[in-house]
């Protein structure tokens, strides 16, 4: 036998579900997943690993969008495969019925139950809609592809 | 069919449709336009995300 460093597996999907606390930490009303939720930002934005929150600073406005976005359904548990945890949405992020006519390139996925923090930044080539829907789906939600990956 | 646009609810045998689509490592991007005598009326986009946000855990030796 012999003894190897590592970063313990399970404590990587811990962290995607609150398990452990190093600091000062929040107190939850349950043991419920938290709400997720999902907001654009105009290609003139800056949201990058920086940012610790929603912001509205940046964020698209146009017909049919409602500031802080849409709600992101997190209906599969965080998962772990060899080393790595992740988790996925469980749905494809859309935005119907919108015109946005300022182009915008990135989405902010953030914690509405924790104060708005920020939990990642993706972004795409820049986009305008006119009277029309704005769909984001999802890659694999496996340990090579999930959207939010600890590896 | 009908299709949503800035003037409302029109047939599509009214407008004229164009699709395309990218793909780059990132994402595949679609597209669909209508267009009312060259306006743009109605544009919907689909992005399929191919890459996520990784983060490496590490433990650091000690000493």
């Amino acid at each position: 036998m012999a003894n190897t460093q590592a970063m313990c597996t399970s404590f990587k999907g811990e962290l995607l579900t609150g398990t452990h606390n190093f600091g000062t930490g929040v107190v939850r009303a349950s043991t419920a997943t938290d709400t997720f939720k999902a907001a654009l930002y105009l290609a003139t934005a800056t949201i990058n690993a920086s940012t610790t929150a929603y912001t509205a600073t940046g964020e698209v406005s146009g017909t049919g969008y409602s500031a802080g976005g849409v709600t992101v359904t997190f209906g599969t548990a965080p998962s772990t495969s060899g080393t790595t945890a992740f988790v996925t949405p469980s749905a494809s992020i859309t935005y119907s019925s919108v015109t946005l006519s300022t182009a915008f390139d990135c989405v902010l996925i953030y914690n509405s139950t924790q104060s708005n923090k920020a939990v990642s930044v993706h972004t795409f080539g820049s986009q305008t809609v006119t009277a029309g829907t704005f769909t984001l789906t999802m890659p694999t939600n496996d340990a090579s592809t999930g959207l939010i990956r600890l590896a | 069919m009908m299709i949503t646009t800035t003037k409302g609810d029109m047939d599509e045998s009214l407008l004229q449709k164009s699709v395309g689509s990218t793909e780059s490592d990132k994402e595949i991007i679609s597209w669909v336009e209508y267009r009312l005598d060259d306006e743009l009326v109605h544009r919907s986009v689909h992005v399929v995300l191919k890459q996520n946000v990784a983060a490496d855990g590490v433990a650091a030796a000690i000493g």
